[in-house]
């Protein structure tokens, strides 16, 4: 058993492009924003031209809740790269808007990990050239 | 209107040596030594190639001045094999060559492998992988059904024996394995054993397609493309892996189904069903991918994979041996492409009956596959005996 933490070593970081600014600025603020379709008012996530729903590209950014529960997860122990400290726990988090993102979980030990459980999302400074705060998720209770 | 691949075959195949390293080669020469022993397994020069298609079957073509010819950039297994077939049924080019190779792009083994490596900017710095990607299918499945890691060891655990049982897998002899041989293996990625994975390697491999005309005075028997598919939800490893992910096309199916419409499609030109199939050559970056295939194929309902697989039918003798030289757990990895055309390289094997190993009797339909649900993709060909 171990707990969970963000890591801190030299991983790969986000490259904003114009499409996914708003989402990374939201972040450095606290603030996890996903899209959402003015015509249809579906979700989208990763951040896109075209609503996932409809295909309109009518879509503004909103501010998500941060919470929701997770919906699948893996604990790996062979790293991608050894930037990375094991066991790490990625997961599909289903946010309460109805919308998926993929994370990390931190703040439990690595077996307390469940389908359904309900998480919230934290922020960390991870820095770089880009000045990224990477959304991690942790547990909640309901 | 006739089958649309009826005046087509494939004529040459052929693996290069595979290996965990292949001293001496770089992707650029084993590849081309897989495209000339293709050619020569149809019986054929270079010269009686007027089409391509991949990068380095490119450079045969400049090598050998058989230009001008037909080319495609394909690269990715059963949609290159389809692609070149239908140049053939539209009267491009008469004799295509696919060839790939890689060796050399992967011997720092601290990281995983590059093709393995994702570097989107939602997914890289949660330290995803393939293994990662497809285990959070796995892990969906396992939550909805019940399906166990014990079912999901006894594929794996399968198909390593085929590959110890063949003289030309990197990891022949390396068995025999038991499912609790790959339950015992370090863990991976919750819940792939390091034995539920594909391993990495080097190879190169390829294969000739000509006019079925012609095909009857080469060197081989025949085998004919009796239907095929390709179901893609979009990039691989750039967006989270939802088992549920869908789209307006077919709103009753899922990622998690992906490659059902493929194989609908390919059954229905075929005029078969799951059951007309002797040989199951899928393709198995993960051993829940088998389990999973044979969900979304129809071989069994929804839920049903992980009590399948363990009713008998996917061993050597079994109604449906599925993986036939060891695959890409113990046959071969080679890299970004390589693997993805040697189900079809086993399946025309299968039919020639000229397997050296796990031959299966009398084989008149082989499945062939590529991709999965981690990579949001899968491609099926269906080949046969008898020409459509
Ligand atoms: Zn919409």
């Amino acid at each position: 058993m171990s707990m969970l933490t963000p890591q801190v070593g030299d991983i790969p970081l986000p490259d904003p492009g114009p499409i996914s600014t708003p989402y990374w600025q939201g972040c450095r603020e606290g603030v996890l924003r996903y899209q959402r379709c003015l015509d249809c008012g579906a979700p989208t996530h990763t951040p896109a031209l075209l609503c996932a729903a409809c295909a309109s590209m009518n879509l503004e950014w909103v501010d998500s809740s941060g919470r929701g529960e997770i919906y699948s997860w893996t604990r790996v122990w062979r790293p991608v790269t050894p930037a990375f400290i094991t066991p790490y726990v990625p997961i599909i988090v289903t946010m309460e808007e109805g919308w998926s993102i993929l994370s990390n979980l931190v703040g439990c030990e690595d077996n307390a990990v469940s389908i359904g459980q309900l998480v919230e999302v934290e922020f960390h400074h991870t820095g770089g050239p880009n000045d990224i705060w990477l959304p991690y998720f942790h547990p909640r209770s309901p | 209107m006739g089958h649309p691949f009826r005046d087509v075959a494939i004529v040459g195949v052929f693996n290069t040596k595979q290996a965990r390293v292949l001293e001496g080669y770089d992707s650029q020469t084993i590849a081309l030594e897989a495209a000339l022993g293709a050619v020569a397994d149809a019986g054929l020069e270079p010269r009686d190639i007027d089409g391509v298609v991949g990068g380095i079957a490119s450079n045969f073509l400049y090598q050998s001045r058989i230009g001008p010819a037909w080319r495609s950039m394909s690269a990715l297994g059963i949609p290159a094999v389809i692609e070149g077939a239908m140049a053939i049924a539209c009267g491009l080019a008469n004799t295509v060559l696919i060839a790939t190779g890689e060796a050399g792009s992967y011997r720092q083994h601290a990281s995983t492998a590059p093709w393995t490596r994702p570097t989107n900017e939602f997914v890289a710095a949660y330290g995803m992988f393939t293994a990662a990607e497809f285990a959070l299918m796995a892990r969906r499945h396992m939550h909805m059904y019940g399906t166990t890691p014990e079912s999901m060891a006894h594929v794996a655990a399968t198909i390593r024996n085929n590959g110890h049982v063949n003289p030309q897998a990197v990891y022949s002899g390396r068995g025999p394995f038991t499912a609790d041989d790959v339950l015992n293996s370090r863990m991976v990625a919750d819940p792939f054993h390091l034995l539920d994975c594909a391993m990495t390697s080097e190879g190169g491999t390829a294969l000739v397609l000509t006019h079925a005309d012609r095909a009857g005075d080469l060197a081989k028997t025949p085998v004919h493309l009796l239907g095929g598919g390709t179901d893609h939800y979009g990039p691989s490893y750039q967006h989270p892996p939802v088992w549920d992910l869908g789209g307006v096309r077919r709103p009753d199916l899922i990622a998690g189904h992906v490659g059902r419409r493929a194989a609908e499609e390919a059954f229905a030109s075929a005029g078969l069903g799951p059951s007309d199939v002797d040989v199951c050559e899928f393709y198995d970056p993960f051993s829940f991918e088998l389990i999973r295939q044979f969900e979304a194929y129809g071989f069994c309902g929804e839920g049903e994979g992980g009590d399948y697989v363990m009713s008998g039918v996917i061993e050597p003798g079994g109604r449906h041996p599925i993986t036939t030289d060891g695959g890409t757990m113990s046959f071969s990895h080679g890299g970004a492409s390589v693997q993805l055309f040697q189900r079809v390289i086993r399946g025309v094997q299968q039919l020639r009956g000229e397997c050296i190993s796990s031959q299966v009797a009398n084989a008149e339909v082989a499945m062939c596959t590529g991709g999965g649900s981690g990579a949001l993709f899968t491609d099926v060909l269906l080949l046969g005996k008898d020409r459509p």
